[in-house]
């Protein structure tokens, strides 16, 4: 018999309301048993909402509306009750105790997703979404998660699947049929268009999902920039609060300060990295270093040049370094005199910005650039019938470098038998994202990750 | 009670001889019971052995030390191997058999095994006592007693002949079957589910114009099934076979004539399931109503008689439509058939109550092993009867069964989809039931399965021997070509040349030479002879070549291995694991898997099942194992 689960669904703290979710056979039971009212629980229809009170004993903890939902039509696929009490840490904790005395057991981290994964509710990419959704933040964010919900990718992929399985099938009947000639036998001229036809689709796929990927999970941006170019103030122009301690003393910034604003609905997490610069300085030191991980982290890089001050060595360096990456250089204090020469960088001028932040002048060219280089302006329009997380998108990209592959060896003339054994991995690789093929790993590492309470 | 045997095998048929052979091999006193001395190693239906995947399994039987690869080399009529063009893990050798000659020097090896002993009866029985099998009775009431009995009774349980709007309770030869034992089984606990197959005519060479057909003849190279015979046949004494095609004729005849059909309504108690990979010829023409036409193969069946075997012809027509439908074929207007094609339905045993050593899960030291477990084919008899001969006497040895993995061996594959998949018609192997195909080679049979055969004792020392000779040989010439270096000189450019190949930049050595895809080594040995035997270079080729997809193979394989090691308790309660799906829980009762890897493949068992069933092992039985 499995156990009766509960937890608080809502998220601690301030609040009008927080919900307690109880699931498991005894459920209801339980309840019922800390619920005063005119109703029975035990013998309330589904789905069904009712008014009363918790009690302790004789002592009433909190008003509350309880909703009853038996089996098999909820998240869980078993008896659930929600519990609806008010807000506040005391009286959500106390009502929490209550239940774990009256025979719940508090439920592990994703546990209540887990069981609708393994009640065969929801399959592995719903079960993923699932977390994406209660952390979503955006509009677009709970789109893309209804969408995975809703098992559209699911299809997306099994459509895939289902290409492939045309082409694995052919082959084995010429394999398995040698003397007929009944069926067409591949050969790897016929081959060859399918494969780059498939490449193309799963390369459409994991572009828009990596659109996808930014809708969820936003763009990483780093300021860097020498000491007291004004990274600190560029953070707070942007975020429009201050965050960062803006002094003028250089190397105020020891630590990586983080800021979020959003940007055409995508949120922008932008980081202040301490200036850098070689330093004698212990504690400062530990932040460079910091900050040249943060750099290789970004999905966007923003190099602050000071319009004042000539051309250092130590910008020469930072430019090197960001231009491997998705750079901006924007040039700041440009109402004070030129001093700069930019002339022995070779800067694509379409990533170039000139700003004055104590003026604030500059700051909106710079939101625009960055709508441009990340085509957001299109985005948010987008089909989000896409895969939008990490796990999901790495599967497919190592499908298409799989298909990049397979292409090579058919203009290599291997054998059409070697190159199905390929394409069947590519098969099986696919349906890891969904789920269909068994993988064990996956499952304890996905639902440590679920938070706690869906 | 003298008459104790430590085997009794009933039924002469693939399975039988090999399973016979291997006892009595292996000096266990056994008893070979077939009803008809005529019909040892009998072929009643298409008359060749080997094919796609099947061709891999003979050179598995030999390297465990079966006997079919090397009777059949003593016997064919031509032989030849398949898919050439394709890459080595698809090539299989195919042999036209000899119907007459097959049988006699099968059962002349089997005479002269010494602890063997044969016998003509029908079994009726089985003696059962506790749950075990302690012999069986014979029509007569004769009771024979034996530790172990092997059942490969093939089509002959309560076997009917269907022709037309006709039934006849016989067997392929028109001989008696065995009409109770199915029913005993049943009564035993057995589920017993009911197949049919079909054949086609046999038409009298002389009548047949072979002028209007496509000759199909041997290779012109020599090959053999076995590891240990050199070829012993001449290349232009091999038998051709010819081709011919349907007519759109043939197609209205048989659409005119349909419900004449046993298996299209002129008999309605048709329960048997017949294969869907070998279709009669009704079932082509109404499946594939858009083909113009379908291929047959006339095949010579024996250098002894003149019959011709119509391969892809079967049919449950009556005899009047055969005929009509016959005289439709390109060079048989005029053809004279001697038999005609008929369907046989056969009683058999649901295999997912065997377990993997082909014992049955119901009676102890009962085995059973080729049609009567839901299989077709020769190939996939014999080796089955193999495996339960060398199962049955590592049972009487008190040693563990021979379990052969899915990437080991084709014999792996076929018994694991038969006990864990179950059949819904007669199972034949194929290439694509293979995962670890790469692995599972024609040519590599040897190196997979020979210390197999060795441990269990049916493979001589010299055969290992054999085998340990060639592994350093492969070595040494991997060393050799990964040292020698062949310089681009004017001799090296002229070959390319005339091989129309683009020329290297640098000198390379010979490993970086045959890793290209357009060089093999008979490119190699125009530059440099090699000398080696042409047997070890194509294993260094194939190894050497395919390096990249082998390796990536062996991957995948250790992916199962690791599964495999996740054992499932064999006292497992399934009804206490309250969230499987009820479909899961009822075949994983049915199934009882013994690993993770085997739950897994089985159908109607989803991914989630087997995560439910993880999290369960672990909770259960592996909590304090850490």
């Amino acid at each position: 018999m499995e156990d009766t689960i509960c937890a608080i669904s809502t998220s601690m703290g301030i609040g009008a309301i927080s919900i307690i979710r109880v699931s498991g056979p005894d459920a209801v039971n339980i309840v019922n048993q800390i619920f005063k009212s005119s109703h029975d629980l035990t013998k309330v229809a589904s789905h069904t909402i009712h008014y009363g009170y918790i009690v302790d004993g004789s002592t009433s903890v909190d008003e509350v509306l309880v909703s009853v939902m038996l089996a098999p039509k909820t998240f869980t696929t078993e008896d659930t009750v929600e519990i609806n009490c008010h807000g506040g840490i005391a009286p959500t904790n106390k009502v929490l105790e209550l239940l774990l005395s009256h025979g719940c057991r508090l439920a592990d981290r994703g546990e209540f997703t887990k069981r609708a994964f393994l009640n065969g509710r929801i399959d592995l990419l719903e079960a993923e979404a699932v977390m994406d959704m209660i952390n979503a933040q955006t509009d677009s964010q709970r789109e893309l998660a209804m969408n995975q919900i809703t098992g559209r990718v699911s299809n997306l992929i099994n459509d895939l699947r289902e290409d492939l399985i045309s082409i694995i099938s052919n082959i084995n009947v010429n394999i398995d049929y040698p003397e007929y000639d009944d069926v067409t036998v591949v050969t790897n001229d016929i081959l060859l268009p399918k494969v780059q036809a498939f490449k193309t689709k799963i390369a459409h796929i994991l572009a828009e999902s990596r659109n996808g990927q930014i809708i969820k999970e936003g763009i990483k941006t780093s300021i860097i920039g020498r000491p007291n170019v004004g990274k600190s103030s560029l953070l707070n122009a942007l975020l429009d609060e201050e965050k960062a301690i803006v002094t003028d003393i250089a190397g105020t910034t020891r630590d990586i300060v983080e800021g979020e604003i959003s940007l055409n609905g995508i949120p922008l997490h932008i980081i202040d990295t301490a200036g850098i610069r070689q330093t004698e300085d212990k504690v400062e030191s530990i932040g460079v270093e910091k900050s040249l991980k943060t750099l290789a982290n970004s999905d966007l890089v923003l190099l602050l040049l000071n319009n004042n001050e000539p051309l250092s060595r130590e910008d020469e360096e930072l430019f090197k370094q960001v231009s491997q990456k998705n750079y901006l250089v924007v040039i700041n204090k440009c109402d004070l005199p030129n001093k700069l020469d930019i002339s022995s960088l070779s800067i694509d001028p379409k990533r170039l910005i000139r700003m004055s932040i104590s003026q604030g002048t500059g700051l909106d060219d710079l939101k625009n650039k960055i709508i441009e280089l990340f085509n957001l302006g299109s985005i948010a329009t987008a089909d989000p019938t896409y895969l939008s997380n990490a796990r999901c998108i790495g599967i497919l990209e190592n499908c298409l470098h799989k298909m990049e592959e397979i292409e090579e060896a058919i203009k290599n003339n291997q054998p059409i038998d070697m190159l199905e054994l390929d394409i069947r991995l590519v098969w099986e690789d696919l349906g890891r994202i969904n789920g269909t093929t068994y993988e064990e790993e996956l499952l304890d590492e996905m639902f440590s990750r679920f938070c706690l309470g869906k | 009670m003298n008459n104790i045997y430590d085997v009794i095998v009933v039924g002469g048929g693939h399975a039988g001889c090999e399973a016979a052979s291997a006892c009595a091999l292996k000096n266990h006193p056994t008893l070979l019971i077939t009803s008809n001395l005529k019909n040892i190693a009998d072929m009643p239906c298409n008359p060749h052995i080997g094919g796609s995947a099947k061709g891999i399994v003979v050179r598995e039987i030999d390297a465990l030390g079966g006997i079919m690869g090397k009777i059949a080399d003593k016997t064919h009529l031509q032989i030849k191997m398949l898919n050439v063009a394709k890459g080595p893990a698809v090539q299989a050798l195919r042999a036209q058999g000899d119907k007459i000659a097959y049988p006699r020097e099968m059962l002349k090896y089997l005479q002269s095994l010494k602890n063997l002993t044969i016998q003509e009866g029908m079994v009726e029985d089985l003696i059962v006592e506790d749950a075990t099998v302690k012999g069986v009775i014979l029509a007569d009431g004769t009771k024979i007693y034996s530790k172990i009995v092997i059942l490969t009774t093939g089509t002959y349980l309560k076997s009917d002949i269907l022709v037309g709007n006709t039934r006849t309770r016989k067997g392929p030869h028109g001989e008696e079957p065995s009409n109770h034992l199915s029913d005993r089984l049943k009564d035993y606990g057995f589920q017993i589910i009911r197949l049919k197959t079909g054949t086609p005519q046999r038409i009298e060479r002389s009548s047949i114009d072979f002028s209007k057909t496509k000759l199909e003849l041997g290779d012109d190279t020599f090959h053999t099934f076995s590891f240990d015979l050199n070829p012993c046949y001449r290349l232009e004494d091999q038998v051709p076979c010819y081709l011919t095609y349907t007519t759109a004729a043939t197609h209205q005849i048989i659409r005119d004539n349909l419900n004449k059909s046993s298996m299209y309504g002129a008999l309605d108690d048709i329960k048997g399931i017949g294969p869907r990979y070998c279709p009669s010829v009704e079932d082509k023409v109404v499946r594939f109503a858009d083909k113009e036409r379908h291929q047959l193969f006339l095949e010579p069946e024996s250098r002894e008689y003149d019959d011709i075997y119509l391969q892809g012809f079967s049919t449950s027509m009556p005899p009047e439509i055969q005929e009509q439908m016959v005289h439709s074929l390109p060079g048989l207007e005029n053809a004279k058939i001697l038999k005609y094609g008929y369907a046989i339905e056969y009683d058999a045993i649901y295999p997912t109550q065997l377990t993997a050593s082909l014992e049955t899960k119901i009676l102890h030291n009962l085995f059973t092993a080729g049609q009567i477990n839901g299989t077709s084919g020769y190939e996939e008899a014999a080796c089955q009867g193999l495996m339960a001969g060398i199962n049955a006497s590592l049972k009487l040895e008190d040693r563990p069964p021979l379990v052969l993995g899915r990437n080991e061996a084709y014999i792996g594959v076929l018994i694991d989809d038969l006990i864990t998949k179950g059949i819904r018609d007669p199972y034949r192997l194929l290439t694509s039931r293979a995962e670890f195909r790469l692995l599972l080679r024609h040519d590599n049979a040897d190196i997979r399965l020979r210390k197999h055969g060795y441990d269990v004792g049916l493979i001589t020392e010299e055969q290992i021997t054999k085998l340990h000779n060639k592994l350093s040989e492969i070595s040494r010439l991997k060393e050799y070509m990964k040292s020698t270096r062949v310089k681009i000189d004017g001799h090296f450019q002229e070959i390319f040349q005339a091989n129309n190949l683009s020329l290297p930049t640098t000198s390379l050595s010979l490993e970086q030479l045959i890793k290209r895809p357009e060089i093999n080594f008979k490119i190699i040995n125009q530059i440099i002879e090699i000398p080696f035997t042409s047997d070890i270079q194509e294993q260094v080729e194939i190894d050497l070549k395919y390096e990249g997809y082998i390796a990536k193979a062996i991957k995948e394989a250790e992916k199962l291995t690791k599964l495999e090691k996740k054992q499932i308790p064999a006292d497992i309660n399934y009804d206490l694991i309250t969230n499987l799906a009820s479909e899961a829980r009822q075949k994983l009762k049915e199934v009882r898997p013994t690993t993770i890897a085997q739950a897994i493949r089985i159908s109607g068992v989803n991914p989630s099942d087997i995560a439910i069933l993880s999290v369960y092992l672990k909770k259960e039985y592996n909590q304090n194992d850490n």
